[in-house]
């Protein structure tokens, strides 16, 4: 054989030796490591924005946009809403108890831990579902997902949390990285007849126009939840916006608080760790 | 102090308007068929004018008369609407002893969205929040000293705000 | 039941600012329900605002202001601590009205 030959061969072998040591840690998930990279791709896709402005979605993207947001939140749509989540907050359950005897804090000021992974049940507990079995267990009926009463609330406890970071903790358990991989890969997926993931429209296209609205970057998306969007006239909660946009990409929409859009809200929460949360807020 | 009318709805206002002129006569204060000049030429509810489809007519019904571009009215609308059933439009002028503020979009079902009485006192500024029902020129009508000012503005809207 | 109006009047001596925020549907009579039936009309046709005694604004509303429905404008005078009264009537006939401080 010629010396070519063998020289060739040696750096293939090497090459792959390289590859098989570093295949094992590419296979171990790293949120410290994504939550980074996910951060740099946007502030360095858009290094005229601020860090904490991307929780501002469209209206970080948009001067246009941003001007006729920064004149309704002189007065917000969402002041109803938010004086009545106060209002309900502080009213006792029939049994004499409060959404406060179920909250760390008095359910005051917590809402950037939201959501956290439950060792003990091994899953993803979210604000909304921890606000509907603090009701169940105290006699009283679940509110629907997505609206009104819900919305209500979540616009409270967010108000009262302002300004604070998103603070996701992974704890040091399998089952919490699986969820937080599941959100992760829920994310990536495409799907529905448009065949669009969530990163599609807002890790590849943000401050880009879909039809008429301007996407938002996915940095710090929830960040502002719950929303009054001018769409729909009204508030909305995370659970909301998750089925709605499924149905808007035509695909089928899950039940509010299934497990893949809980996963997705714990990977896309903990990404954006550090961002203030805004809410509530307001969208086109 | 320039007397205005009354603002309360129409049939109590006339009983009102008897009663109150025969009481300010007597006191000196107005004299009967003083002509309000400096008042609003619209202080009832422009029930026609809202009733009117284009801008034009809805402007005769309110004023009588049509309008002047000026610049020295400022408009204040979006290039693009965030969303036709939330615009926030605002307007300020320079122009004085203005007495009435109209806004209109041409192009909605009836172009009149909302006049404002500006008693002396109140400066002539206005900002609200107004549906478009499609891309359409925003109309801001000024009444000052009697004669009537404008200034347009096209705003795009791509959703509409009329439930579209 | 609280109030519709949700109010902001600042005073910096001079003028004072006022701001509301009304809860209303301000409903224009062309959009139909998810039945397909036209939601009939219902909006806030007048809106006063009474300092001292005498109006200082008063807004002549169509269909076309926005649900929930907001202006803002200022007036000279006004002091903090004075009242500032503010109603409304709406084509169904319904009223509110509520009295805010300047701040």
């Amino acid at each position: 054989m010629s010396s070519r030959y063998l020289i060739r061969l040696a750096s293939a072998a090497l090459a792959l030796v390289a590859l098989t040591l570093a295949a094992p840690a590419a296979d171990m998930p790293d949120p410290a490591a994504d939550a980074k990279a996910f951060r740099n791709f946007f502030v360095t896709k858009f290094p005229k924005v601020k860090l904490e402005d991307f929780v501002n979605g469209p209206y970080s993207m948009n001067e246009d946009m941003r001007r006729q947001w920064e004149e309704k939140e002189q007065f917000p749509p969402y002041e109803f809403s938010l004086d009545m989540g106060k209002e309900m907050f502080a009213k006792p359950f029939r049994n004499g108890k409060t959404y406060a005897d179920c909250f760390p804090n008095q359910g005051i000021g917590i809402r950037q831990d939201y959501p956290y992974f439950d060792t003990k049940e091994g899953k993803v507990i979210t604000l909304e579902l921890a606000l509907n079995r603090c009701r169940e267990a105290n006699g009283e009926p679940a509110f629907s997902y997505v609206k009104d009463e819900m919305a209500a609330l979540t616009a409270y406890m967010a108000f009262t949390s302002r300004g604070r970071p998103f603070d996701i903790k992974i704890p040091d358990d399998p089952r919490a990285l699986e969820a937080y991989q599941n959100g992760k890969r829920y994310f990536y997926t495409r799907r529905g007849q448009l065949n669009f993931s969530c990163a599609t429209c807002h890790v590849q296209n943000p401050g880009e126009r879909m039809r008429a609205e301007i996407l938002a970057p996915a940095l710090g998306i929830l960040n502002a939840m719950p929303i009054y969007r001018s769409e729909w006239g009204g508030m909305g909660t995370i659970s909301r916006r998750f089925t709605t946009c499924n149905s808007q990409i035509r695909g089928v929409p899950l039940e509010p608080q299934a497990e893949e859009y809980r996963d997705l809200e714990y990977y896309l929460s903990y990404v954006s760790n550090g961002l203030p949360i805004a809410g509530p807020g307001s969208r086109p | 102090m320039t007397i205005t009318h009354s603002d309360f709805p129409a049939t109590r206002r006339l009983i009102l308007i008897g009663a109150g002129a025969i009481a300010l006569t007597g006191l000196g204060i107005m004299s009967v068929g003083m002509a309000p000049a400096l008042a609003a030429a619209n202080d009832t509810y422009p029930e026609d004018a809202f009733k009117q489809k284009g801008a034009a007519d809805a402007i005769k019904s309110l004023y009588g008369r049509t309008a002047e571009p000026s610049d020295k009215v400022k408009l204040d609308a979006p290039e693009i609407a965030e969303n036709g059933a939330v615009v926030p439009i605002s307007v300020s002028t320079t122009l004085a002893d203005v007495t009435s503020i109209a806004f209109l979009a041409s192009e909605n079902p009836n172009a009149l969205a909302a006049v404002y009485r500006i008693p002396p006192g109140t400066l002539p500024n206005v900002a609200n929040r107004l549906k478009m029902a499609k891309t359409c020129d925003v109309i801001v009508i000024v009444e000052a000293g009697g004669k009537l000012y404008s200034a347009t503005k096209e705003v795009k809207v791509t959703v509409g705000g009329c439930g579209g | 039941m609280a109030s519709t109006i949700r109010v902001r009047a600042t005073s910096t001596g001079e003028v004072t600012e006022v701001q509301v925020l009304i809860q209303h549907p301000m409903d224009s009579g062309f959009v139909k329900d998810a039945k397909g039936e036209t939601i009939p009309p219902h909006f806030i046709r007048e809106l006063t605002f009474e300092h001292d005694g005498r109006n200082v604004f008063v807004a002549d509303w169509g269909a076309a202001v926005s649900k929930d429905p907001y202006v803002k404008f200022s007036f000279k005078g006004g002091n903090k601590g004075d009242d500032l009264k503010i109603s409304w009537i709406d084509n169904k006939g319904e009223t509110d009205t509520t009295t805010a401080k300047i701040q």
